[in-house]
């Protein structure tokens, strides 16, 4: 079943910090099992950079289940690489053959400074956060959790939005660096409860307009979804723009009238 | 009993301070007499957090809430990444929703005998209480829960229970929980309430007059080493099990914070504790740097076999129906596939050694939806598991629509941890550790769904109280700064100590090291232990050890980013953990949950306990030399529940 690639050229991106000018190293695999996942071949090219006495390719990873969004690798120029709807590091070599060229760079957008190599600040995701991408509940006084029924298309939606692992590939694909696709997300998760009503276009305005101060324009490329590991559909831009656009003429003194 | 040399009585430390009364009131009895700190008071204290776990995130955000100061500490890059997102299938709650004879006394007893009777009746009794609170907090914080078409929550049924109490949002649980407690830490962070250091790795606690003062961390970023003072300390950090190199774990979990607690003054609880999970990806290749856990919720309507005779070669569907050994509904008729995890991992195990293993390398056992896809349809089944489905395919190269999952044990999480008190407060006044971190609710093994439980429980409901009850006799009292001595002795040992790793410049890597110290752990202090075998892992890791110390390689300097220097600091703290955890392994001369001593069975092959003798969490302390720990004992008393063997036949 298992079978195993040879002679893999790698293309890696090095960058000793954010101001220092990169390039390209070149590396050759000689031979990988097409079982190993991405990320243990860079595991395997690293183990070889020590014992070589250099330094280890510095790249962001954690839960290698594609779950928790750290994994962020451009590989030939594909956002998380070639498969569809799988992150960096849900990625196996079998995805490869022998005798390729694999480029290996950092996601690339102005709102994602490169630290070291190929790990990128993505903290401007959080920012958007913090200005607004919550349900003010503090700890104590929930009502009982079936108080308010969800209808289960509802519920659903907003488990699809929620899905979001914010890795940052659709920025890194986006051509003007947006992030309209994240942010939408968010939105979308909580807009569309019963429980985020309160607060819906308070949300969405501030949180546009934080994601405006560090993010490039959405021109409507689809890039951002299709880089999607957890495919995130485009129509929360949509509904993101439409509770964004209400929130400017809306009386939120009359929110509770519909 | 030849271990009795080092057992010493009961110690004054390992007071759990569980209020008096009946089991019932005590949580209410410790509310109601527990002192406060007033409103405009709060402000004046402050409250280091470190992880931002479901745990860590859940405390961080409420204390602030309070109106505490607190200081938040991540490695990641984002307080969303921690590994609690992993969790997939679900958290329980004594909600009764279903109407099947659920109710917060049989979520505890559940829970107590699911730990096979070595967890401490009073937290366990607090945690099935506040669990229903878990569920409508974070409703209200806009989790997605799986819906019912009426709109109320469903619940699915998991291992060790005979009611559906498992709230879940499709096989993504952990992650909604964690983006649940994260978002509502940002409206603090945003809000000014706590300040977050990400990339920010604590490296030690500092302890001034016996009480915990503050931490030393060090900016993944820069190096820098920096000190952090406060009135309390939280450890909310997580488990162990990257001890044996290959666990489920995320890569970058480690045992640091809670055992550079332990050396300064905290005792470690029962780290022989630990669990395997029965459904994970078997091991494909020697690259493997993790293994993948498959929701144990896929046991609701996978069956588990292996082929009868251990030189089958037919595939999977060829093979009929009287060529295969469905073992766990032969074993255990009235939980079947969903028998508790241990009992499963070790059936697995015992067939896997007979031979009957299944998969290219035979390391492995069929979880068959075939049944299920006849009978629910297979829309029902995507709409279950789709997702965790897909990670399969991904994963295994396999599509488990037409081909059974091969599954296997793999280490997944840690009972044991930093001893604990009643308020979560470990040994050392003013140190608290919550969720994973702790060893306190679980036993010597967690049943599914109880560990986001537990996180969201110590975070939201009981930190909170009992913090306030530590830091109520501290108002107007001053405590040290970081320009104390201390501080910036402590500071100085942790530069020396990450100077050090680089000046070895020896031959091999930080994750050599790791993978050789695994294959000891796992070999010896896996899913069964022996006394032989215990002995040997105790001489041969101090040996690996010493090469360690002699031959590490970690190429680059300390300033700037360096993944390779975390790592040597990591792993150099898993070697220390390793031998208490043999040591524990070994002196716990009994088999309980997770910890399966081949001396200590039934005729059948059952954890055979010894509650005469081992009735008591083993908690032990530092003293100086990683081999040379002292053990400690709190005796426990089951006044509710009469000890019984377990049994899920």
């Amino acid at each position: 079943m298992s079978h195993v690639l040879k002679n893999l050229t790698v293309k890696v991106w090095r960058q000793d910090g954010p101001t220092a000018k990169g390039n390209f190293e070149t590396h050759v695999i000689d031979s990988i099992t097409d079982e190993a996942s991405f990320l243990e071949m860079l595991d395997v090219l690293n183990e070889r950079l020590i014992a070589d006495g250099k330094e280890a390719v510095v790249f962001d990873h954690d839960c290698r289940e594609g779950i928790c969004g750290t994994c962020s690798l451009m590989i030939n120029g594909q956002a998380h690489g070639p498969q569809r709807a799988t992150t960096t590091c849900q990625l196996h070599m079998r995805s490869f053959k022998s005798n390729d060229t694999i480029v290996i760079e950092p996601w690339r957008a102005g709102a994602f400074p490169i630290v070291k190599d190929l790990m990128v600040d993505r903290s401007a995701f959080d920012r958007i956060v913090e200005s607004g991408g919550y349900i003010t509940s503090p700890t104590g006084g929930a009502p009982d959790a079936n108080l308010i029924p969800v209808p289960k298309p509802v519920a659903d939606a907003s488990m699809d939005s929620a899905a979001c692992i914010g890795c940052g590939a659709c920025v890194a694909a986006c051509p003007n660096g947006a992030a309209n696709l994240f942010v939408g997300a968010k939105i979308a998760h909580l807009n569309l409860l019963p429980q985020g009503q309160a607060e819906r276009f308070k949300r969405a305005e501030a949180m546009v307009d934080t994601m405006d101060e560090h993010f490039g324009s959405c021109t409507n490329h689809g890039e951002c979804s299709a880089a999607c590991p957890k495919e995130i559909s485009l129509d929360v831009i949509a509904l993101m723009n439409k509770d964004y656009r209400s929130a400017k003429f809306k009386n939120r003194k009359e929110l509770s009238r519909n | 009993m030849t271990m009795l040399e080092d057992r010493s009585t009961t110690n004054a430390k390992l007071n759990s301070k569980v209020p008096a009364g009946a089991l019932a009131d005590k949580w209410d009895t410790f509310k109601a007499n527990a002192k406060l700190v007033n409103p405009n008071n709060k402000r004046k204290f402050k409250v280091i957090v470190v992880g931002t776990g479901l745990a860590g995130a859940s405390a961080a955000a409420t204390l602030a809430e309070l109106g505490y100061q607190v200081d938040a500490f991540t490695f990641h890059d984002s307080a969303r990444r921690a590994h609690s997102i992993a969790a997939q299938g679900g958290i329980n709650a004594a909600k009764n929703y279903q109407g099947d004879g659920d109710s917060v006394s049989r979520l505890f007893t559940d829970t107590i005998k699911g730990g096979d009777f070595r967890s401490r009746e009073g937290n366990v009794y607090r945690l099935a209480q506040v669990s229903v609170n878990i569920i409508d907090q974070m409703v209200a914080q806009g989790v997605p829960f799986a819906r019912e078409y009426g709109g109320l929550l469903d619940n699915r049924s998991f291992g060790g229970a005979q009611v559906s109490r498992t709230f879940y949002a499709r096989g993504q649980t952990g992650q909604q929980l964690l983006l649940g407690a994260y978002q509502q830490l940002s409206r603090q962070i945003g809000l000014g309430g706590v300040r977050l250091f990400n990339r920010c790795e604590l490296v030690d606690v500092v302890v001034i007059d016996g009480r915990a003062a503050g931490i030393v961390t060090r900016d993944l970023l820069t190096g820098q080493v920096t000190s952090h003072a406060a009135h309390a300390v939280v450890l909310a950090t997580g488990g162990y099990g990257n001890v044996y190199f290959l666990s489920t774990n995320a890569m970058n979990c480690n045992v640091t914070a809670a055992w550079r607690a332990h050396r300064r003054g905290a005792y470690f609880a029962n780290p022989c504790f630990t669990q395997i999970h029965p459904t994970c990806i078997p091991q494909a290749d020697e690259t493997q740097s993790k293994l993948t856990l498959m929701s144990e919720s896929l046991r609701n309507d996978g069956r588990v076999w292996v082929p009868k005779n251990a030189d089958e070669t037919r595939p999977a569907h060829q093979i009929p129906e009287e060529d295969r050994d469905y073992y766990l509904e032969r074993l255990y008729p009235s939980y079947g596939n969903l028998a508790p995890r241990d009992i499963s991992s070790r059936a697995a195990k015992r067939l896997v050694d007979r031979g009957q293993g299944v998969g290219p390398l035979k390391n492995g056992v069929y979880l068959d939806f075939s049944a299920a896809i006849n009978r629910l349809g297979r829309n029902v089944v995507e709409e279950r598991y789709g997702n965790l489905f897909e990670m399969y395919e991904r994963i295994a190269g396999e599509n488990p629509y037409q081909v059974p999952m091969r599954i296997y044990p793999a280490t997944h999480y840690t009972m044991g941890g930093l001893w604990v008190d009643y308020e979560l407060q470990t040994t050392i006044p003013g140190l608290y550790a919550a969720g994973e971190a702790n060893f306190s609710d679980h036993g010597a093994n967690r049943l599914g769904a109880s560990a986001l439980m537990q996180g969201l429980a110590d975070g939201y409901f009981v930190l909170p109280y009992t913090i306030s009850n530590g830091l109520a006799p501290l108002l107007n009292k001053s405590v040290p700064g970081t320009d104390h001595p201390e501080f910036k002795r402590v500071e100085a040992e942790a530069r020396d100590r990450y100077q050090a790793y680089i000046n070895v410049k020896g031959t091999r890597s930080p994750d050599y090291f790791h993978r050789e110290l695994g294959k000891i752990i796992w070999d010896y202090c896996g899913m069964e232990r022996d006394r032989n075998g215990l002995e040997k892992a105790i001489s041969e890791i101090p040996a690996l050890y010493d090469e360690f110390k002699k031959d590490l390689r970690v190429t680059g300097t300390g300033e700037g980013v360096n993944q390779t220097l975390e790592k040597a600091g990591r792993v150099d703290d898993f070697f220390q953990l390793g031998m208490l955890m043999c040591k524990d392994a070994l002196t716990r001369e009994e088999s309980a949950g997770g910890h399966f001593r081949v001396e200590y069975q039934t005729a059948e092959g059952e954890a055979q306990r010894d509650d005469e003798n081992y009735c008591h969490v083993a908690a032990w302390e530092w003293t100086g030399d990683a081999n040379n720990a002292t053990r400690h004992e709190e005796q426990l008393s089951f006044e509710t529940l009469q000890l019984a063997t377990r049994s899920y036949k």
